[in-house]
C-alpha cells in the first residue's frame, strides 16, 4: 500500500478514482430518483462525439466534451419537457449518433478507434496534473448543488407536481440534474470510462437504498459506497494488472449483491401484517376447531404468520390457523 | 385581508384538444370549505389541477391571494393534497416527505430553521403519525400514506388547502380521523378546497358544494339545496350506473 502511494501517477489515479466515486453516486441518486437509470449511458454516447471533436480540432479532450455532452443533456430535457420525447426513438437517434460522430471524427483526425479506447473504458494511470486539476474542479461544480440543493432536487425528482406547488423552479431543476449529470459522465471518461460510468452512477444508490432507510442516509451510504469501490478497485487493479474501471463496476455490482440479502432481512423483520380488531359482538366468538391437525405451527414453520390481536395466527391453505389448548381453531 | 383567497373567471381548460373545462367560474372565501362534487370525468380534478397551475388553462385567469397564478410568490400559503404520489418510490422516510412540505418557506443551500422542523413535527403530531416518521413512507398502509401526504401540505402551514379525493379507498374509520383533522384546521381558519366523489363522512363540514358535470358547473350553493338542483339527492354522487342501457345517451366510461 505504501508503495503504491508513492508513485506519483498512482496517486493522481487514486484522487481521481476517488472523485468519480464521490460524485457519480451523488448526482446518480437524483437520476435513479427520476427513473432515467439510463440517461448517464446516453450521454456517456453523446459524450464520445466531443472526443471526437476534440481529437479532429486537436483540442482538449475533457473540456470539449464537457460542452457536447451538457448540450446533448439540456437537448434532452427540453424536449421532453415539450413533451416531445414521449418515443424513446429519438434519444436513441442522439446518443448513438454521438457514438458514431465521434468515432467517425477520430477516424477522420487520423486516431482512429483505439485513441478513443482510453475514454471508453477509462485510463487511471495516464491521468495527467492538468486532468487531475480539471476533474477536481468539475467535481466541486457537481458535489455543492447535490449536497447543498438536496430538499429542493429530492422534492423535484420525487413528486415534480408537489414540488411546482411549493413554487419550485422545476424546470430550471430537471435541467441542473441533467448538466449535473453529463458533466459527471466526461470527468468520469478518464477513470471508469464513459460507458461504465453509468454503472457507477446506479449501483451504489440501488445498493444504499437496500442497506439504509431514508432519502438523505441513502444519498450518503451511496457516495460511501461508491468513494470505497472506486478506491478499492484502483488499488486492486494495480495489483492484479486488470482494468481499473472495470474492476470497481464488478465491485459495486458485488456490494449490490450482498445488499440484497440485508433488505429482504430488514423487510421482513418489520413487516408483520397485523389483523385489524374487530369489535367482538356480545364477546362470543365463534369457535370452529379444525379437524385433526398433523402440523405443528411455529416461528419458520413455512407458514406466513399474521398478527391477530394477543396471538399469532398461521395461514393455512387460504384459511388461518390460531393454536388453541391441543388444537387449533379456524380464524 | 377580506377578497377571496382563490378566484378563476371563465376558466377554460382543454386536454388532448378536447373541452374538459367550459367557461368555470368560482371564488373561494377565506376560511370556507367549498366541496368539488361531480361525476367520473365532469372535469373536477381537472378544475382542482387548473387552479394550482399543473394544468395550463387555455382561457380565463386565476387568482390566488389577490394575485395571478404566474406572479403567485406565496406559494406557502397553499397546501396540496394528492390522490396519489409518486414520493414513495423513492424510499423516503415519512419525515423527510412531511419536510419536503416546508419547501416554499425555505431558502436553498441553507440548512432548516427551528421554525421549520417544530412545523414538520407539529403536522406528524396533527395526523397521529409521529411513531411512524422513521418508517418509510411506503411501509405504511394507505390510510396512514394519506395522513402523511395530508401532514406533508400541512407543514407549510397553509391559509388554503386543497385536498384531491382524500376520502377516496379509504376506510370509514380513516375517514373519520379525517374529518376531525379538518374539522380544526377550519376552526383555525383554513380555507379548504376538497374535490369528493361522495360527501360522505365530511358532509358537516361543507359550507358550500360545487357540483360540476361535463367541465360546466351545474350547482353552486348550500349542500342541502342540491337535492333541488341536482337529481341526485344528498350530495352522493353515483358512477355511471343505468339501469336501462336505453337511457345512457353516449359512451359509458368504467
Amino acid at each position: 500500500m505504501i508503495e503504491i502511494l508513492s508513485l506519483p501517477f498512482m496517486q493522481r489515479a487514486l484522487l481521481a478514482a476517488l472523485l468519480t466515486g464521490l460524485i457519480a453516486p451523488a448526482i446518480g441518486t437524483y437520476i435513479v430518483q427520476r427513473r432515467l437509470s439510463l440517461l448517464g449511458d446516453g450521454l456517456g454516447h453523446v459524450a464520445i462525439a466531443g472526443v471526437g471533436l476534440a481529437l479532429l480540432t486537436g483540442q482538449a479532450p475533457i473540456p470539449v466534451a464537457v460542452l457536447v455532452a451538457v448540450a446533448g443533456a439540456v437537448t434532452v430535457e427540453v424536449l421532453r419537457q415539450l413533451g416531445k420525447a414521449s418515443g424513446d426513438v429519438g434519444l436513441a437517434i442522439l446518443f448513438y449518433g454521438g457514438l458514431a460522430a465521434g468515432v467517425l471524427m477520430s477516424g477522420i483526425a487520423g486516431a482512429g478507434a483505439g485513441a478513443l479506447s482510453q475514454y471508453l473504458f477509462g485510463s487511471l494511470v495516464t491521468v495527467s496534473r492538468s486532468d487531475l486539476m480539471l476533474v477536481g474542479v468539475l467535481g466541486l461544480v457537481v458535489l455543492v448543488p447535490t449536497l447543498g440543493l438536496a430538499p429542493q432536487l429530492f422534492a423535484v425528482s420525487s413528486d415534480e407536481e408537489f414540488a411546482r406547488t411549493q413554487g419550485q423552479p422545476v424546470r430550471l431543476y430537471n435541467i441542473l440534474i441533467v448538466v449535473l449529470a453529463a458533466v459527471t459522465v466526461t470527468l468520469a471518461m478518464r477513470t471508469v470510462g464513459l460507458l461504465l460510468v453509468s454503472a457507477l452512477m446506479v449501483v451504489p444508490v440501488a445498493a444504499a437504498q437496500n442497506l439504509v432507510r431514508g432519502f438523505y442516509a441513502a444519498l450518503v451510504c451511496a457516495i460511501a459506497v461508491g468513494s470505497v469501490v472506486a478506491v478499492g478497485g484502483a488499488v486492486g487493479s494495480y495489483y492484479t494488472d486488470t482494468a481499473p474501471g472495470a474492476l470497481i463496476v464488478v465491485l459495486a455490482i458485488v456490494v449490490f449483491a450482498l445488499s440484497w440479502p440485508v433488505s429482504m432481512l430488514s423487510r421482513r423483520r418489520r413487516v408483520t401484517p397485523a389483523l385489524p380488531e374487530l369489535p367482538e359482538e356480545d364477546g362470543i366468538a365463534p369457535h370452529v376447531t379444525t379437524e385433526g391437525h398433523p402440523h405443528e405451527h411455529g416461528p419458520g414453520c413455512g407458514h406466513v404468520g399474521v398478527t391477530h390481536g394477543d396471538h399469532t395466527d398461521f395461514i393455512h391453505e387460504g384459511h388461518r390457523h390460531a393454536a388453541h389448548a391441543d388444537h387449533y381453531d379456524e380464524h | 385581508m377580506s377578497g377571496p383567497v382563490l378566484l378563476a373567471t371563465n376558466v377554460s381548460v382543454e386536454l388532448g384538444g378536447l373541452p374538459v373545462l367550459r367557461g368555470i367560474t368560482v371564488s373561494v372565501a377565506p376560511g370556507e370549505v367549498v366541496a368539488l362534487l361531480g361525476g367520473n370525468g365532469s372535469g373536477k380534478s381537472t378544475l382542482v389541477r387548473s387552479l394550482l397551475g399543473l394544468v395550463p388553462a387555455q382561457r380565463g385567469t386565476i387568482e390566488v391571494f389577490g394575485r395571478p397564478l404566474a406572479r403567485l410568490r406565496s406559494w406557502a400559503r397553499i397546501g396540496y393534497v394528492p390522490q396519489h404520489s409518486p414520493v414513495g418510490h423513492s424510499g423516503a422516510k415519512v419525515k423527510e416527505v412531511v419536510a419536503s412540505g416546508r419547501l416554499a418557506r425555505r431558502t436553498p443551500f441553507r440548512p432548516p430553521r427551528s421554525s421549520d422542523r417544530s412545523a414538520v413535527a407539529r403536522a406528524l403530531v396533527a395526523v397521529d403519525l409521529t411513531d411512524r416518521a422513521d418508517h418509510r413512507l411506503s411501509e405504511l398502509s394507505g390510510g396512514q400514506q394519506q395522513r402523511a401526504l395530508i401532514a406533508r401540505a400541512l407543514a407549510g402551514e397553509p391559509d388554503l388547502l386543497v385536498l384531491d379525493e382524500p376520502t377516496a379507498g379509504v376506510d370509514l374509520a380513516h375517514q373519520q380521523v379525517l374529518a376531525e383533522l379538518l374539522g380544526s384546521l377550519v376552526e383555525a381558519g383554513t380555507a379548504v378546497v376538497v374535490v369528493l366523489h361522495e360527501v360522505g363522512t365530511l358532509a358537516a363540514l361543507i359550507d358550500r358544494a360545487v357540483v360540476l358535470r361535463e367541465g360546466r358547473i351545474v350547482h353552486d350553493g348550500e349542500l342541502g339545496a342540491l337535492g333541488q338542483a341536482h337529481p341526485h339527492a344528498g350530495g352522493h354522487e353515483h358512477e355511471n350506473m343505468p339501469t336501462t342501457p336505453e337511457l345512457v345517451r353516449g359512451p359509458v366510461e368504467r
